[in-house]
Parts: C-alpha cells; sequence; structure tokens
C-alpha cells in the first residue's frame, strides 16, 4: 500500500502585522437625514454611528483590499513575496465570477498564490483567520494574507431607512505566519441555518435584516460563542485585555461586553468601538478595529484578545489571538 | 417560579428588568403606559426586555408576539397568561 507523505506544518500560527483601508468620503448621519427620513440622534441611540465611509464609484472591493493587505505586509515587516496564499473573506463582490482573491494577490504582488473568497458574511475575517491559522500549522501554507474587505454601499437600497443609515465600504488585513508559541487560538465556529430568513436580499439585491429578530440572536447566543473561544484557549475570561465583536450596532458590543463581565472580564478589559466612525463594515470590522485601536495606542503588542464575528446565514465563528 | 406569579408580582418583576434595561424608575411602570410613547423605550430595548423577562419568568415572547405589547398591562397579561 502507497503511503502518503504530509507537509510538517509550524508548532503554533500567530498574526505578524495588521493593515486596514477606509475610502475617503465621510458619510456623516446629517447627510443621510437630508435624504432618508432619520436624525442624528435617531442613529447614534439605535446603532452608535455618527459617521461612515462610502467608497467612490469606481473604488471596488478589491482595490479596497489590495491597499490593506499591503499595509499589512508592511506591517510585519514582510514583502509580498514572503506569503503564498490569500484568503478573501467578503459577501459584496460585484459577480459571482471572478474571485477577488486571485486578483488581489497578484496586484500586491504575490506570484502565483493559493487564493480564494471566502464568505461567511460578518463572519467572514473569524473564519478566514481560523483557516490560515490551520493551513499554516498543517505545512499547507508558509504565511497567509488574510483580508476581509466589503463594498456594502453597493447593496444597500439608499431608501431603506433601517439598512441605509449602518452599512459601509472598508478593508482590514491580517498577515498569519508561523510561531514558537500560539498567538491565535482555536477557532470556534457554527451556524445557524435554520434562521436564514433573518438576513436575506430584498428583491434579490438589497441587504436587509430583520432588526429585531438579529438583535435577540446576538445579544443572547454571541458572548457564549466568546466564552467558548476562550475555553478552547485555555484561558478565562478575566486575562482578555480587548474585546473585538463584529462591529454590527455598537448596542450590541456592549451587550457582549457586559456579559463577559457578567463571566469575569475585567472592567478594564478594552472593547472595540469602531463602528461609530466606520459603520457596520462586514468582514472588514474585525481587523479594522484592530488596526485602528493599535494606531491609537489602546491596544498593546502581547495583549490578549477575542475576537467575535456573526452575521447572515446565520453564522459565527470566535477565536483568541496575541496582539501583534 | 414554582408557582404562577400574581399579576402584581409580575409587574413589579417587570418593573425591576424595564429599570435595568432602559433606566427608567419602577415607580413610572405601571400598567397603562405604553412602553414607546410614555416610557421611550425603543424596539431594541423592547427585545431586551422580553429577553429578560423570557428568563425571569419562564415564558415564551416571540418577536411577532413582543409587537403587540403595546402597554405594560398588555405584557403583564401577555405573561400571566403563557407563564
Amino acid at each position: 500500500m502507497t503511503t502518503l507523505h504530509l507537509a510538517q506544518g509550524a508548532k503554533a500560527s500567530r498574526i505578524l502585522g495588521v493593515g486596514s483601508f477606509q475610502p475617503e468620503r465621510v458619510v456623516t448621519n446629517d447627510e443621510l437625514s437630508q435624504r432618508i427620513d432619520t436624525t442624528d440622534q435617531w442613529i447614534r441611540e439605535r446603532v452608535g454611528i455618527a459617521e461612515r465611509r462610502y467608497a467612490a464609484k469606481d473604488e471596488r472591493l478589491v482595490d479596497m483590499a489590495v491597499i490593506a493587505g499591503s499595509k499589512a505586509l508592511a506591517d510585519a515587516g514582510l514583502s509580498p513575496s514572503d506569503v503564498d496564499t490569500v484568503i478573501l473573506a467578503n459577501c459584496t463582490m460585484p459577480t459571482p465570477i471572478p474571485n477577488g482573491a486571485a486578483q488581489v494577490a497578484d496586484r500586491i504582488g504575490v506570484k502565483a498564490a493559493g487564493a480564494f473568497d471566502l464568505n461567511a458574511a460578518c463572519a467572514g475575517f473569524c473564519y478566514a483567520l481560523g483557516t490560515a491559522s490551520d493551513l499554516v500549522r498543517s505545512g499547507s501554507a508558509g504565511r497567509v494574507l488574510v483580508i476581509g474587505a466589503e463594498k456594502l454601499t453597493d447593496w444597500v437600497d439608499q431608501d431603506d431607512r433601517a439598512n441605509a443609515i449602518i452599512f459601509a465600504d472598508g478593508a482590514g488585513s491580517a498577515v498569519v505566519g508561523p510561531a514558537e508559541t500560539p498567538g491565535i487560538g482555536p477557532v470556534v465556529w457554527g451556524s445557524a441555518g435554520d434562521l436564514v430568513d433573518m438576513i436575506y436580499m430584498r428583491d434579490d439585491k438589497w441587504i436587509y435584516q430583520e432588526g429585531q429578530s438579529v438583535f435577540r440572536w446576538a445579544t443572547t447566543q454571541i458572548a457564549p460563542i466568546a466564552l467558548r473561544a476562550l475555553k478552547a484557549a485555555g484561558i478565562t475570561p478575566s486575562d482578555v485585555d480587548v474585546l473585538i465583536p463584529h462591529q454590527a450596532n455598537l448596542r450590541i458590543v456592549e451587550s457582549i461586553a457586559k456579559k463577559l463581565r457578567a463571566n469575569g472580564a475585567r472592567e478594564d478589559m478594552v472593547v472595540a468601538d469602531d463602528i461609530v466612525h466606520s459603520g457596520n463594515t462586514s468582514s472588514a470590522s474585525i481587523p479594522m478595529a484592530m488596526d485602528h485601536m493599535r494606531a491609537a495606542g489602546r491596544i498593546k503588542p502581547g495583549d490578549v484578545a477575542v475576537l467575535v464575528g456573526f452575521g447572515a446565514g446565520l453564522s459565527y465563528a470566535g477565536q483568541v489571538v496575541i496582539c501583534p | 417560579m414554582s408557582e404562577k406569579p400574581s399579576d402584581a408580582e409580575i409587574l413589579k418583576g417587570l418593573a425591576d428588568i424595564v429599570e435595568e434595561v432602559a433606566g427608567v424608575a419602577t415607580d413610572d411602570v405601571t400598567t397603562e403606559k405604553s412602553f414607546v410613547d410614555d416610557l421611550d423605550i425603543d424596539s431594541l430595548s423592547m427585545v431586551e426586555i422580553a429577553v429578560q423577562a423570557e428568563d425571569k419568568f419562564g415564558v415564551k415572547i416571540p418577536d411577532d408576539e413582543l409587537a403587540n405589547l403595546k402597554t405594560v398591562g398588555d405584557a403583564v397579561n401577555y405573561i400571566a397568561k403563557n407563564v
């Protein structure tokens, strides 16, 4: 019987660098309220957003992904030739074909990369990070560039006052490579396909979510996922320095933080609130928040962060990481 | 709860939840009050109130039922009937 040879992977993996990109155009609540029936106060109270960024018409998802990915490589002190695999988490490419990852890899300069898109909607980055970590540990990849990028505004009905205020555009990225000690804990992931109708495409072209149902799901089911991720990594809530949930709604973020604190997380745990100035950017929100928080000095190298993404599918995933 | 709570007990329990979720003083939470118009509670806070009421009273309050609970009295009656 023929025995197949297996690749030898790294003992552990870690995030080597992060980067992000946001389009230039800032859209304030006041600007939105000139077009749709809403107010700055209403938006801040319901979702916690003060402003968000919209890509220009000719600014594509892949363009944003290229910039965020290049920045992550620079942050890690690596060249494009140092990575061999690119995973582009997204759910808003303009067409099903072609995928985005191959062209992003090529434009960044990663030659003949293993490249694929991954759609787990707002949980996409955590799914992609878990996949990247396991590719490095299995030996299937040396280093992986993980990018979450979205142009949600292509898929939002700008007259829909419930959804137009929430979604925005942008990209975030992390480079994953080998490590002596674990810097990325086991991914805890799952789905609830029976709840698929909570977030869907209205008229096959506009993102629509059942606000109350999604809020109930997110505020009751997601903190337990974060707690499972901590357990899988062998740490306790009191060990967590930083909580970065998907930036769906500031009230959901605060609810998750409250539940973690009720389970022993520290009062001084830093909680990502990037949604205030970035809106909901789906799979881009977690790496973008991490990058912004590092730049602002709210995250230090070595901090223990728990990431948790959740969204359409419904899909969810979380893991513990050591911040670069 | 082992025994069915009285309407007064439900009202008190609900008032405690409303205070915690929305910061409304418990004395203001009376049966004739409208959650939205009188107590200034928005649709997302209503979800939080429903989730806590489910835990406290052991009832199910689905989102489509939640829309029918306009007043505090509506909620007390619903919980009393379904507990």
